[in-house]
């Protein structure tokens, strides 16, 4: 049984009194320290300027050209804060209710109400820093609403907040990058993990311009490296994202926990063609005033305009009254399947479903709906070639967000002493299924207001490294090495793309939206096949002293048939459904996802153990919410 | 639809580059350029051949990683988008398209059509941000912010940081890119203490980098993908000279 380091204590006083009792490092010693940071997201840039502020060293890697094209950068809809600025009702224990039923029972009542209570100050720094929230006609912040809650606590930059909150952080870093307090290497990978004595000390990194590969030594390494969505291939993700800092991680002994649990968005763009490389997303946001819907008669070849009000089935508004079209994503996406699956869907490839503003434009007038949502339209014709003021948006299930991650405690330190993890890259606050809005807050919180007290309290244990020994990291640098060599040796006729291709559909087919115990066994098993043909078939052109991105790819591919097998495991041990993860064995007579709190309230946190992988528990417990069927109806 | 591409090809910083051209046939109207360029790919590495090296990453238009002048059009031939927004609808079949990276002194080629575009993040690191702590900020709603305010500061910090503007203009200059942080910041009053020093460290390093100056043909505000004004370019001036 693992222990996540929770402080006794009233719920609401936990964190508190973690900060009021948590060791410090006076400032002039701070600059004694360093610290490794992986990402420069919102929580990777956020600890880095956190920290320089305090005073350590810090050096910051990112495979980007430029800090600002993480990821956190495609966000669209907003962030979530319980400043109860509507007057609605909302309060701290509200948020943290809503997350914690949102996710269905599967997360940490301590993370999660310490996430609720670090949000309002988390909108007050954004603000500071320039970030332009909507705003009302009085000068106040504006709110809206989003999946999962009935109240409005969402704060937003029209259809871009992610892009406005990380440049909020990424400016945050420029600055103490300008002080010289921050070390940036751009165009750098992490390799491999360092551990000296069984901590975390430092990173093997390649230089993506020159093939260079560098050891890099610290007092502690925070990995901020993101989700690993991409591993279905067609998702919503960017192309580059990758789980191979936090899979080298593990390896090296960081448990991975509820590797399956990655959410499928409701809203995004449906399957086009087979050339496809991702697929984009439309703001859940959108759910405040479309209305979700498929023809009621199977194979119906109807245009939609032609389809009468009376022969179209609203199934959110129909089977879930009370949320109805902002029910939680886990559920909206896997009504869109039972549609789909029933030969309902719509659209050219019949694989989606349809969101229409039609009531919404009658009721407001288009100007409000364009002023509300004008961007995510444009970018809808932009892509489809469709203008959603006159005819339906086709919309479609896809792989989003990764609430699975290395396992932390309530310091967000992982089983490795010296090795934090933040934001998606982390397993923590969103249990078995994600609220809209929460994953910028997130990784925010994180990066600000948690991780600068828990790791000044993890530092000041630790003496500071004056002189580094001569052979550290070198046996890191040889394997990483030697493995980029077996790589290249390969030399057979598929590309790491095509790999990556087919891995992604196995997985979308057989550990999806629907997981059943027979078709993930084959799903396993084709997994390990498809391994073996890497290995014999894999070709990387070029050399490795170049810029390779053919190299870059092949290693994350290699990484990602190695977490596709433990997500399969983690999937197949877990024998009930919580929130994305629908075992079909296990749900109730109406088709809800079905719980088993005897067997199986816990974290599953998985060993590497030479792939073997060796489950660990860490059990929840519920003091202050009793688990409770999760209905939305 | 089947498609001709001569594309640069170049093979590291200090080497001389030239065009190549590729015959494609099994192409789809609604494939995005850089996938487009996957395909291609794909083709080379299994004949033998270097893949042409591409910068790409969110492929919605909101990272500003990607981007390349097409037959001549900074981005795309359509207006307001990136070159991952734009599809082979918005070409003919049998087009020969012309593809190369961004022109500028101050961003080199890299590789082929990937260019190094950190002199941006230099010009940020030179004053594009508001010198707060975390943990200073005071209450968010403490200070009012008009509607129409916090709108044009959105319009002005919208910029995703891709370069078209540098790569459109006659002159290589960086004027709308550090006119739009400087805008954004200094029409907020949280920005505007600095406003001063912000603009002209900024607009030195901006010099420093090799930009060349503005001379206000508006060919950038023509291909930004975000639709950012040259109004910001006229801030800028006008904060300069406060200054």
């Amino acid at each position: 049984m693992i222990n996540p380091k929770i402080p006794d204590g009233p719920l609401d006083k936990k964190w508190e009194w973690y900060i009021a009792k948590a060791r410090l490092i006076n400032p002039a010693n701070r600059r004694k320290y360093k610290a490794i940071v992986v990402g420069t997201g919102l929580a990777g840039s956020a600890i880095s300027a956190s920290l320089a502020e305090l005073g350590f060293q810090c050096e910051v890697f990112t495979y980007h050209e430029s800090p600002r094209r993480a990821h956190s950068v495609a966000a669209q809809g907003g962030i979530n804060a319980a400043k109860g600025y509507k007057n609605d009702g909302d309060s701290v224990w509200r948020m943290f209710y809503d997350t914690l039923k949102g996710g269905d029972f599967r997360s940490r009542e301590a993370n999660v109400f310490r996430m609720a209570e670090c949000s309002m100050a988390l909108i007050d720094q954004a603000v500071a820093q320039g970030v332009p929230f909507a705003r009302e006609y009085g000068g106040y912040l504006s709110n809206r609403s989003f999946g999962g809650v009935q109240v409005s606590r969402t704060f937003y930059a029209r259809g871009q907040t992610g892009q406005q909150l990380l440049q909020g952080a990424y400016q945050a870093l420029m600055r103490q990058v300008a002080l010289k307090q921050v070390q940036l290497n751009t165009s750098h990978e992490m390799m491999d993990l360092i551990l000296e004595n069984g901590k975390a000390k430092g990173i093997i990194a390649r230089n993506l311009e020159t093939g260079e590969l560098s050891i890099h030594h610290a007092d502690t390494v925070i990995l901020a490296t993101g989700g690993y969505g991409k591993i279905y291939y067609l998702s919503t993700l960017a192309m580059n994202c990758n789980g191979s800092a936090i899979w080298r991680a593990h390896r090296k002994g960081a448990y991975f926990a509820a590797p399956s649990w990655t959410q499928f968005h409701p809203t995004s763009l449906p399957q086009l063609g087979n050339h496809q490389s991702k697929l984009t997303l439309m703001s859940e946001s959108l759910r405040n005033d479309g209305r979700i819907w498929v023809p009621q008669k199977a194979h119906d070849t109807r245009a939609p305009h032609e389809i009468p009000e009376d022969e179209r089935d609203y199934y959110l508004e129909r089977k879930y009254p009370s949320y109805g079209n902002l029910a939680p994503r886990d559920i909206s996406s896997r009504a869109a399947k039972e549609q789909i699956d029933a030969g309902k869907g719509v659209g050219p490839m019949k694989n989606a479903v349809y969101l229409d503003f039609q009531t919404s434009i009658q009721r407001d007038g288009k100007e409000t709906i364009q002023k509300r949502y004008g961007n995510l339209f444009d970018m809808y014709e932009k892509i489809t070639g469709v203008n959603a003021y006159t005819s339906p948006m086709l919309i479609s299930p896809s792989a989003h967000f990764s609430m699975g991650g290395l396992w932390v405690d309530y310091e967000l330190q992982s089983s490795i002493p010296g090795l934090f993890v933040l934001g998606e890259a982390n397993f923590a606050d969103h249990g078995a299924n994600r609220l809209g809005a929460n994953s910028l807050l997130q990784a925010c919180v994180d990066g600000y207001f948690i991780a600068p007290h828990t790791i000044m309290n993890y530092l000041a244990g630790e003496q500071p490294k004056q002189q580094v020994p001569n052979d550290f990291g070198q046996e890191e640098l040889k394997l990483t090495e030697e493995r980029i060599g077996r790589l290249m040796k390969i030399q057979g006729n598929k590309t790491a793309e095509q790999f990556h291709r087919e891995l992604g559909g196995i997985l979308t087919n057989k550990c999806g939206l629907a997981r059943e115990k027979s078709v993930m066994k084959e799903g396993l098993q084709a997994i390990k096949d498809l391994q073996q043909e890497f290995y014999k078939y894999l070709k990387i052109p070029g050399s490795t002293k170049q810029l390779n991105m053919e190299l870059e790819k092949a290693a994350r591919v290699e990484d990602y048939l190695e977490l596709a097998q433990l997500i399969f495991h983690d999937a197949l041990q877990r024998e009930e459904s919580c929130g994305a993860h629908f075992r079909v064995e296990h749900q109730t007579p109406g088709g809800e996802a079905k719980r088993d709190d005897l067997n199986f309230q816990f974290v599953s946190a998985w060993e590497y153990a030479e792939g073997n992988f060796k489950l660990h528990k860490e059990d929840l417990h519920f003091e202050f919410i009793q688990p409770q069927e999760r209905t939305y109806a | 639809m089947k498609l001709t591409l001569k594309i640069w090809r170049q093979a590291s910083k200090t080497a001389k580059g030239s065009f190549e051209t590729y015959q494609l046939n099994d192409l789809h109207p609604e494939m995005s350029v850089p996938e487009m360029l996957d395909v291609l790919n794909e083709q080379l590495i299994l004949s033998d051949k270097e893949p042409v090296a591409f910068d790409s990453d969110c492929r919605e238009g909101i990272c500003g990683q990607c981007g390349f002048v097409i037959n001549g059009d900074v981005h795309s031939p359509e207006k307001g988008v990136t070159t991952c927004q734009t599809h082979l609808r918005s070409f003919k079949d049998g087009d020969t398209l012309v593809i190369e990276p961004f022109r500028a002194k101050a961003f080199p080629i890299k590789k082929d059509l990937c260019i190094d575009r950190r002199a941006f993040d230099r010009i940020i690191m030179a004053g594009g941000y508001i010198s707060v702590n975390t943990g200073q900020a005071p209450e968010a709603n403490s200070t009012r912010i008009s509607h129409e305010l916090a709108e044009e500061a959105f319009d002005s910090a919208s910029c995703i940081g891709c370069g078209a503007c540098v790569a459109t203009c006659k002159n290589a200059s960086a004027a709308l890119f550090t006119g739009a942080k400087i805008s954004h910041l200094a029409m907020l009053p949280q920005g505007s203490i600095e406003a001063g020093k912000r603009v002209k460290s900024m607009v030195a390093q901006m010099d420093k980098e090799g930009f060349g100056s503005c001379t206000m043909t508006k060919a950038c505000e023509a291909v930004c993908p975000q639709g950012i004004s040259v109004a910001n370019i006229v801030r800028m001036n006008k904060e300069y000279w406060k200054a």
